[in-house]
């Protein structure tokens, strides 16, 4: 779960970590009424989760309330514009009015988990304020990494030694191992898997604070944090990621790719696998979706319904190999499953193998249904019926 | 032989009464699997359906029973504390089935647990063919035989398996590593742990497309490897750039990771990539007779 930029500098004010003053505003008229009750120069920036903002015209200064309300009108009058991470673009909801700082520096801080070492990584580089990947592209020395050892935890000579290491300027010092002391913080507190500040600001009068907030939250560390579980209802969910919620699939369960083969697999690598064969098969596919660990009747038929009705497929391809998925059971799930949805019908390949197979390929044979033997075989009649239909 | 277990290996199921854990129990019992007891907190001096011990804690399963390898069937909220209980009880062998577990209960395990093997978190577990089995794999798709096995997939596995078997390539120990961002136990270690096995002579890798595990074997295989048969297997190559597919680890970012990089590397060590799971028998064999 991606947060966005106010809830994000929610987490830093609660680790200690300086950022600009600033009110979260629903409407033009909220930010009319902050800026006439709080005079001064402020800086208004859309709460969205696609990057690229300032390009897009998404983030205006106001120094009254009426230019306030004006230039909110204008950020939320139209959507962020599609980009290749967002195809659809993404609308502007609400808003974030900020104290304008004077910038001296900006630098990159982050921490994130890396998989190679089994540690969080702390990165730094004192090129901030534009696109990372642009960054490593340009200036690959530049960067300055620590992996901490969790059994030591963070201490100020980590942040001591990234400062020297990437050649922060000396405004930055004397701060800059309590801003990491407190991302390391949030890291933990909140089962973070990205930590990130872009920029890191050194202002004129010699304050260090972070300018914007990037956090990534783990999915599966949720349900320690019930608060935060309620701020990802403002949060957008994809095309694809609302419909696998709608049938009870995790939201990255399901995916869509616009050719006329569905399918059905058990597992997330079978899956992939199963879309690999249909592809090899010379097949175009139509979705992605993983069943999950157990697949009843209902669930078995509120993919059916998924792929049919919100995808071009033509065939439905099913290939479970179970394991600690029952094949008898994903059987009974599928003949139910056909019996009683009253969405379109196409036909159905099914491969079932793995536990309690014999029993699963009973059932499908007294349903009047005949299983392939295996994917490569499947793959190849959902592509021919595909064509055919 | 084998690597990591044999008929030999205790096993003790932590979360033995839940319905997971009893039904998969049935299924090791039934395979073979020397299972001496169970855990779950609060069930101590009562007997399973199977006739086997529980107890409250892991210190007195161990006491008891004299076990050495833990399979773990509890909630994500549960896990990494399972496997601390372990640590401190002695434990240095312990298959994590649990999928959702937190990373970072991964990270803080990961730091505090030297000279502790965990398979998983989030994978089927292993088996070493006609004596053990832990964990959830379908065991009438395994044969004994030389061939050792590596995947982060669980399903992909039991296929790739199924067609060995049907090839006539029995298999020596198979891992299902875990599909999970950080894991005990990577390509490499089991690499490490096959190449001291006399008993394996060739080897499939079963990898997927994110992070970095698949590179690193690579990169091991040319330096310490290169005279063994091994034929590798990349699943999601058709996932479009940027786009999660179920796995958390299964994101393409940056030039690690894709699906190229990992076939260029693979190549670059002189191991051929199957198209699909199918074509592996075939150029395993291929690969093993130009060995004799």
């Amino acid at each position: 779960m991606n947060l966005m930029e106010y809830q994000g500098k929610e987490l830093f004010r609660r680790c200690g970590i300086p950022v600009p003053r600033s009110q979260h505003c629903k409407t033009p008229d909220d930010v009319a009424a902050f800026i006439e009750k709080n005079p001064g120069k402020w800086v208004v920036k859309a709460q969205v989760l696609m990057g690229g903002r300032g390009k897009a015209g998404k983030i205006k200064f106001a120094t009254s309330a009426e230019e306030g309300r004006t230039v909110a009108r204008e950020i939320m009058a139209t959507p962020m514009p599609p980009n290749r991470q967002n195809p659809k673009g993404e609308p502007v909801n609400s808003l974030l009015v900020e104290e304008t700082v004077e910038i001296d520096k900006e630098a990159y801080c982050a921490i994130t988990v890396d998989r190679a070492s089994k540690k969080p990584s702390v990165i730094v580089t004192r090129f901030g304020g534009m696109d990372v990947e642009e960054v490593h592209e340009k200036h690959p020395e530049s960067f300055t990494y620590h992996f901490v050892d969790t059994a030591i935890g963070y201490w100020p000579f980590i942040g001591r030694g990234l400062a020297f290491g990437a050649e922060l300027s000396a405004g930055y010092r004397k701060q800059f191992p309590a801003i990491v002391a407190g991302m390391y913080d949030l890291f933990f507190r909140y089962g973070a898997k990205l930590v990130e500040i872009n920029p890191l600001v050194l202002t004129k009068d010699g304050r260090v604070i972070a300018a914007d907030a990037k956090i990534e939250l783990d999915d599966d560390a949720l349900f320690r944090q019930p608060e935060l579980k309620e701020w990802q209802a403002v949060l957008p969910l994809d095309e694809d990621e609302k419909l696998a919620a709608e049938a009870g699939l995790g939201i990255r369960n399901f995916r869509r790719f616009g050719g006329t083969v569905g399918t059905l697999a058990n597992g997330a690598g079978l899956a992939m696998g199963t879309m690999d064969a249909v592809k090899n098969a010379g097949g175009e596919i139509a979705n992605f979706l993983d069943v999950g660990g157990g697949a009843d009747a209902q669930r078995v038929r509120n993919c059916y319904e998924l792929v049919v009705n919100h995808t071009a497929a033509k065939v439905f391809f099913v290939n479970i190999f179970g394991g600690i998925t029952r094949g008898d059971e994903v059987a009974k799930g599928i003949v139910t499953a056909m019996r009683e949805t009253t969405s379109r019908k196409v036909p159905l390949v099914i491969r079932l193998t793995g536990t309690n197979e014999e029993e699963g390929r009973r059932i499908l044979a007294e349903a009047g249904m005949t299983p392939v033997q295996t994917m490569d075989e499947g793959a190849k009649r959902a592509v021919e019926l595909a064509a055919r239909a | 032989m084998s690597i990591y277990l044999d008929k030999s290996s205790k096993v003790f199921v932590q979360g033995i009464t839940g319905t997971e854990g009893s039904y998969h129990t049935g299924r090791m019992l039934a395979y073979g699997t020397n299972i001496v007891g169970g855990v779950t907190p609060n069930k101590g001096g009562q007997k399973t359906t199977h006739g086997l011990p529980v107890f409250n804690t892991v210190k007195e399963c161990v006491a008891a029973t004299g076990a050495t390898h833990q399979c773990i069937f509890v909630p994500p909220a549960g896990a990494a504390d399972a496997l601390f209980e372990a640590y401190e009880a002695g434990i240095r062998f312990a298959v994590c089935i649990t999928e959702g577990v937190p990373v970072h209960d991964m990270l803080k395990v990961a730091g505090a647990t030297p000279g502790m093997r965990i398979i998983g978190p989030n994978c089927p577990g292993l088996i070493s063919p006609g004596q053990s089995l832990v964990g959830i794999m379908p065991g009438h798709v395994f044969k004994e035989g030389n061939v050792g096995l590596i995947s982060r997939s669980g399903t992909l596995t039991y296929e790739v398996v199924d067609g060995l078997t049907r090839a006539g390539l029995g298999q020596s120990t198979c891992v299902g590593i875990g599909g999970d961002p950080i894991i005990g136990t990577t390509f490499v270690d089991c690499l490490r742990a096959f190449a001291k096995d006399p008993k394996t002579e060739a080897l499939v890798l079963c990898g997927e497309i994110g992070g970095s595990d698949e590179e690193e074997a690579a990169a091991f295989i040319k330096e310490h490897m290169s005279d063994v048969p091994i034929v590798a297997f990349i699943g999601g190559r058709n996932a479009p750039p940027g786009k999660s597919l179920g796995h958390a680890g299964a994101i393409i970012s940056g030039s690690f990771g894709t699906p190229q990089s990992k076939v260029a590397a693979f190549q670059a060590a002189g191991v051929p990539i199957a198209d699909r799971p199918s074509q592996i028998p075939e150029l395993l064999k291929e690969r093993m007779g130009v060995k004799v």
